[in-house]
């Protein structure tokens, strides 16, 4: 019971995580069509910013100014980079945002080496929260919690209730119209672009310090964040949400698992001798299986149901 | 209509082989002879992959998957060879990795191709993700962190080859790089290479017509993973070990690059860039620590001003060397060459000095940059570097204009000859 309380709570405040990052990949995919490679980039450069930042002011100030600097970038990249490559196709979009990736991170290798950077939660949140039986469990993951549900609870207010968020969801499916009617549809499109690449950063800001900041932490979220897109389905805000939450639950639990089919078959009496040409493909354990899962279930689901969870298009 | 074997292409595959031949003839020295290899090699995974980007119009981010599995299989065959269970000429033992490309292709493409365009590159990429995260659990078949090591030479002799030295395994590269190019270049003029590209412009109008995208999707892909795969036993004889990074993501990338800087709206665009990457890699990474850097830089410029790659740069001068006017760009081409190196040798110098500075394990800062010590530690450098950079970048930006006019100049020639 106690191993299950903490092990939800910790895949809770890493689905959210993952929410922040596929959130702004999925509104910037529905809206201009463009798969951003370079998406995770940003989550990473939120980090290694808020490190970097931090040096000078402390945690709370690199907070807001980070994801500020990500953002900015962000709306260059638009402004310069994909509004440019957009005539060519959506090809060549989707190969620019990947050449970006593939740059940032010899960049970040660049200024701040190989290794992992000193990145650490700040002195204030370095305590327990609170003591679920034995467990310990620390502020930070709260902090990380609720900073994921006001950004949450931000987004649908801004795209529900502003102007601007009116704007963007009427600009999602009638482009042309929104147009015509004497709004600036590109510049839209980089304030959208930008957004997604803040609250990217953000997610850097707050995730970088929990696990750890170095320049392999790009590719190692970008795949799950494409699986949790495709899951939920391309475009769906709600889909990428709850598909977020199942994918954290099932990466967090399965790498805490340490049972194998063999331990399984043992329960039912059979067992399977070492000799066997099936023991070493039964004696792998769930948590072994951990990195491939979140793969599995998105290879699952194409061809269950190609448009994902909440998707109301195939393309 | 011409017949399908001509004269033209007779003497124009003549000539390939021929190619192919003398070059170790006249690159003699070993490392030489290995890039050679390595370029055969990879100018088969680049243009298998040109089957599916350039031909069919789909954007895979996990084609060395099959490249890998291919080389997995072959190690395992020669050294099933090496241990007597299996009697298998060397030679060809690539079309096993091929095959082994061809069972992977049609398995997973069956997920893969029943979706197109962006969805596709996705589901490439996962699947590239499974496999690279599998590999590492079973490690029997791939294994784990150390590979799989075999020995080419476990065959022994056949008609006195038994592909010992380098050379020889140039040869057999060079014969299978040949094969694999007809064979490629054929299945474009065939019906199903046709529907490939009527289905990369329009999906729509091929399933009118009668065909069924998914499947012709899926036919290139199978045949695409078989290319890929003989690339990969090539690569599990030629290295005589294959890791689990021969099918990683960056594989994968890889080959993205290669075909898309060669460029992939022509069949010889991949050769181009696959040759190009391979003398890259292997001669940048031997100066400097930021090559993968310049790599990327290099990518996405082609992207942003030539998204036909180097190949349609080459044709766009078609028309112009037809009119016999090409002497008229030359002037403004070599303006642009020299503010452009201007601007190239300030850039690199920039990078080079951030790398140097940031560089902690030596004692000295300063290293050496075409004969000229920079020192970053010291303003002076830092400014000079600067200088160059800006007057190069202001050079460059002048010559662009030259060479724009120059062509403006052109264009009513062209048009009156009626080549363009």
């Amino acid at each position: 019971m106690e191993f299950f309380l903490v092990t939800l709570l910790n895949s809770l405040s890493y689905g959210l995580l993952l929410f922040m990052l596929s959130s702004g990949l999925t509104l910037i995919f529905s809206m201009m069509g463009v798969l951003n490679f370079a998406h995770a980039s940003f989550y990473m450069l939120g980090a290694y910013f808020a490190y970097q930042v931090g040096l000078h002011t402390g945690f709370w100030p690199a907070l807001f100014l980070a994801p500020v600097i990500v953002g900015a970038l962000g709306a260059a990249t638009e402004r310069f980079g994909l509004r440019t490559v957009h005539k060519f196709g959506h090809v060549a979009e989707l190969l620019f945002t990947f050449g970006l990736a593939y740059v940032i991170e010899e960049v970040v290798h660049l200024i701040w080496g190989r290794a992992p950077v000193d990145y650490r939660i700040p002195a204030e949140l370095d305590f327990t929260l609170f003591t679920l039986f034995t467990t310990q469990y620390p502020a930070y993951r709260g902090f990380m919690m609720l900073v994921s549900v006001a950004m949450l609870l931000g987004l649908y207010l801004l795209l529900t209730r502003t102007r601007i968020g009116l704007v963007i969801q009427a600009s999602l499916s009638h482009p042309e119209m929104v147009e015509s009617l004497g709004h600036n549809v590109p510049r839209v499109f980089m304030l959208v672009f930008a957004g997604g690449a803040a609250l990217a950063g953000l997610a850097g800001v707050i995730g970088g310090n929990a696990f750890i900041t170095e320049p392999g932490m790009a590719v190692a979220v970008g795949s799950i964040v494409f699986v949790v897109v495709v899951f939920g389905g391309m475009g769906s805000l709600a889909g990428a949400f709850i598909a977020s939450l199942i994918i954290g639950a099932i990466q967090t639990f399965s790498v805490a698992l340490d049972y194998s089919m063999l331990d399984l078959l043992a329960k039912i009496g059979i067992s399977i001798s070492r000799e066997s040409a099936w023991h070493g493909l039964f004696s792998i354990t769930v948590s072994q299986t951990a990195p491939v899962l979140p793969y599995m279930l998105m290879v699952l689901m194409l061809i269950v149901r190609p448009r994902g969870l909440m998707g109301t298009r195939e393309t | 209509m011409t017949p399908v074997i001509n004269l033209r292409r007779i003497v124009f595959w003549a000539a390939v082989v021929v190619v192919f031949a003398i070059l170790p003839v006249i690159f003699k020295q070993s490392f030489a002879l290995s890039m050679l290899s390595q370029m055969g090699i990879a100018v088969i995974f680049a243009l298998s992959y040109n089957m599916l980007l350039g031909q069919t119009g789909l954007l895979s981010f996990g084609h060395a998957v099959y490249f890998g599995l291919g080389a997995f299989f072959c190690a395992h065959a020669l050294n099933f060879i090496g241990a007597g269970k299996l009697w298998f000429p060397v030679t060809l033992v690539p079309l096993i990795g091929g095959l082994a490309g061809l069972v992977f292709g049609l398995l997973f493409g069956f997920v893969t191709t029943r979706r197109a365009g962006t969805p596709f590159a996705m589901i490439s990429l996962g699947i590239a993700e499974m496999v690279a995260a599998s590999a590492l659990m079973f490690t029997a078949f791939f294994g784990g962190e150390g590979g799989i090591a075999t020995n080419r030479t476990s065959g022994g002799p056949m008609l006195g080859v038994s592909y010992g030295p380098q050379i020889q395994v140039y040869y057999l590269i060079a014969g299978w790089c040949v094969v694999s190019m007809m064979l490629m270049y054929a299945l474009t003029w065939t019906p199903l290479g046709r529907m490939a590209n009527a289905v990369r412009d329009n999906p729509e109008r091929a399933k009118f017509v009668g065909y069924n995208p998914t499947r012709v999707r899926w036919l290139m892909m199978s045949l695409a993973s078989f290319f890929a795969g003989i690339a990969g036993g090539l690569a599990a004889i030629n290295y005589e070990i294959v890791t689990a990074e021969a099918l990683g993501l960056v594989a994968s990338g890889n080959v993205v690059l290669m075909a898309f800087i060669g460029g992939i709206g022509h069949f010889w665009g991949p050769i181009i860039g696959a040759v190009l990457i391979t003398l890259l890699q292997s001669a940048l990474s031997n100066y400097t620590q930021a090559w993968l850097l310049y790599f990327g830089l290099f990518f996405l410029v082609i992207i942003m001003f030539s998204p036909g790659g180097i190949a349609n740069l080459v044709t766009l001068h078609n028309p112009v060397w037809r009119a016999r006017l090409l002497g008229k760009l030359v002037p403004s081409y070599a303006i642009a060459a020299a503010a452009g190196s201007v601007m190239m040798l300030g850039f690199f110098a920039l990078i080079e000095m951030i790398y140097h500075y940031e560089a902690k394990e030596s004692a000295t800062k300063a290293f050496s940059y075409f004969g000229v010590t920079l020192d970053p530690s010291t303003a002076a450098a830092w400014l000079g570097v600067f200088v160059v950079f800006g007057v190069g970048v202001a050079l460059f930006y002048g010559a662009t204009r030259i060479v724009r006019r120059a062509w403006d100049t052109l264009t009513p020639e062209l048009q009156r000859q009626g080549a363009v």
